[in-house]
């Protein structure tokens, strides 16, 4: 098995396939923390579907980089739903819904209407479920990929303080003077880009995995909002490597396999904070 | 001048007012409690008071040199913050966000500060324990930190004892006028209108006819009469 792994390894796009997967499971945990406290798990989802959506209208077009414009479209929906989120009559979760639903079907439908290559279905799956695009990365997505990884990691780090301080009590902020709308749009356009990064890793359906169970594992554990978001980085870089390592060597579809890791890495933490509740109590 | 002033403020939602050409002023060292029935506009009026909500008309106007970064306010408590995984530390330190800026990390300064306001708060022994694991009267003690840490000043609460048992509760009253004596400005939204009679130096009544005055014309008052009147 290990002559196998090395073997594999010594392909570069396996290489590049793991450290992509390490750099957007450690983004996408970053924020899984603040997004599951402001009751925005599913934006991830919501997002992702859009940049399906954005994806179909991109490869309709023939454009080749079709990040240029999956990136504007998903950062300005991001924008539009973190700014609605507190006042608006339709609530956060069904406007997350409403978009989430409708840029899927439209893509879907754009796709379908407007598709010139043979294997439709397929092409589809493997946006959603993000099967071998990972192997497929070229060069220079690695790089873009490591680039917008050091920025949002920079990004969340410089702004740390502030996040907090803005999902604890985000009236307590600005009654203090502080500017909590500039925050929430930089938490907004951070989570689009690590959206957009991850389609990438496990598909459009699944990001919302990526980031929401590494937050909830690590809530299960810790009480400090700190070990928290450490924590949550490090399992959800744990879990992606022995996702993509078993996927490796097993044969199984990466963006799932990554997410059922997360799924069981839950359940240890789940357990684990039974036991310490009850040892402590 | 006033600390703080409210001239002609009328507040609502959209068309829908709630309260008319309100008019009153806080000066240093007052504490004034807000009354009323509920609906009455109240969280309204802190949240216009607090620059959250915009007035119909009329505007609030601070004074002696008091900016918006110098306001400490105790929210009542969100659902969220139920089971947020936050250290007390973290959260007291947050009060500090304000005055911090643009700079990323708190200085020294600021952290001594947050733990002077703790030991203030008598919560130093908690600072590393995780605030959805404490009481309500230790959550409200650290929300009371965080908001000394951005403020010398004035304090905004809202029912700061709503929840809370009547010991903590008592215990709670006599925190805050203990920092009214060293000198902070209380404004208080409050239900118990004998605890407001009895410690507040200032009444404002809003509902259906508005009353502000210092405590003994509330007395006197018919509005105060009549609902002092149903307590004893």
């Amino acid at each position: 098995m290990i002559e196998k792994l090395v073997m594999y390894l010594g392909y570069p796009f396996v290489r590049y396939a793991i450290i992509v997967g390490v750099l957007i499971a450690l983004c996408s945990s970053l924020l899984g923390v603040t997004l599951v406290l402001k009751r925005f798990s599913f934006i991830g989802d919501g997002l992702s579907h859009v940049a399906f959506g954005a994806m179909a209208i991109a490869s309709v077009l023939g454009i080749t980089n079709n990040m240029l414009i999956i990136m504007p479209i998903t950062i300005l929906s991001a924008i539009l739903l973190l700014k609605r989120g507190n006042n608006a009559k339709i609530k956060g979760d069904a406007a997350i819904a409403m978009i989430s639903v409708g840029a899927l079907a439209f893509g879907y439908l754009i796709m379908n209407i407007f598709s010139t290559s043979s294997n439709l279905s397929g092409d589809v799956c493997s946006t959603l479920f993000g099967s071998t695009s990972i192997l497929t990365l070229r060069k220079w997505e690695v790089i873009v990929c490591i680039v917008l990884s050091v920025l949002v990691t920079a990004v969340f780090i410089l702004f740390y303080n502030k996040i907090f301080a803005v999902t604890f009590d985000e009236d307590f902020s600005k009654a203090s003077g502080m500017n909590s709308g500039a925050v929430n749009y930089l938490i907004a356009v951070v989570i689009a880009v690590i959206i957009v990064l991850a389609m990438n890793l496990v598909g459009s359906l699944l990001i919302s995995a990526l980031v929401i169970f590494p937050a909830l594992s690590a809530m299960r554990l810790f009480g400090s909002f700190r070990a928290v978001t450490i924590f949550s980085a490090c399992i959800s870089v744990v879990c992606a490597l022995l996702g993509l390592l078993i996927s490796i060597l097993a044969g199984t579809p990466i963006g799932s396999t990554i997410v059922a890791v997360d799924v069981a890495a839950f359940f240890v933490c789940w357990i684990a904070g039974r036991i310490k509740g009850n040892a402590s109590a | 001048m006033a600390l703080l002033r409210a001239e002609n403020l009328t507040l609502g939602y959209e068309k829908n007012i709630i309260v008319r050409d309100l008019a009153f002023e806080v000066n240093s060292g007052d504490y004034l409690c807000i009354v009323g029935e509920n609906g009455s506009g109240k969280s309204t009026l802190m949240k216009t008071l607090l620059g959250l909500q915009n007035p119909i008309s009329g505007r609030v106007v601070f004074g002696d040199g008091l900016t918006k970064k110098e306001i400490g306010y105790l929210p009542q408590q969100t659902v969220i913050q139920k089971d947020f995984p936050a250290s007390v530390r973290e959260i007291v330190l947050s009060g500090c966000q304000a005055r911090s800026g643009l700079r990323p990390f708190y200085n020294e300064e600021e952290k001594a500060l947050a733990g002077e306001n703790m030991k203030r708060m008598g919560i130093a022994h908690l600072e590393k324990r995780c605030y959805r694991d404490l009481s309500g009267g230790q959550q409200q003690r650290v929300l009371l930190a965080r908001a000394l840490c951005a403020t010398r000043k004035i304090l905004l609460l809202d029912e700061p004892v709503a929840g809370l048992d009547p010991k903590v509760t008592m215990e709670m009253y006599e925190l805050i006028e203990g920092l009214n004596r060293e000198g902070v400005t209380i404004i208080m939204i409050s239900h118990d209108i004998a605890a407001a009679v009895k410690y507040a130096t200032h009444i404002l009544h809003i509902g259906e006819s508005i009353f502000f005055g210092n405590k003994a014309e509330y007395e006197n008052s018919s509005i105060g009469m009549h609902f002092l009147g149903g307590l004893e």
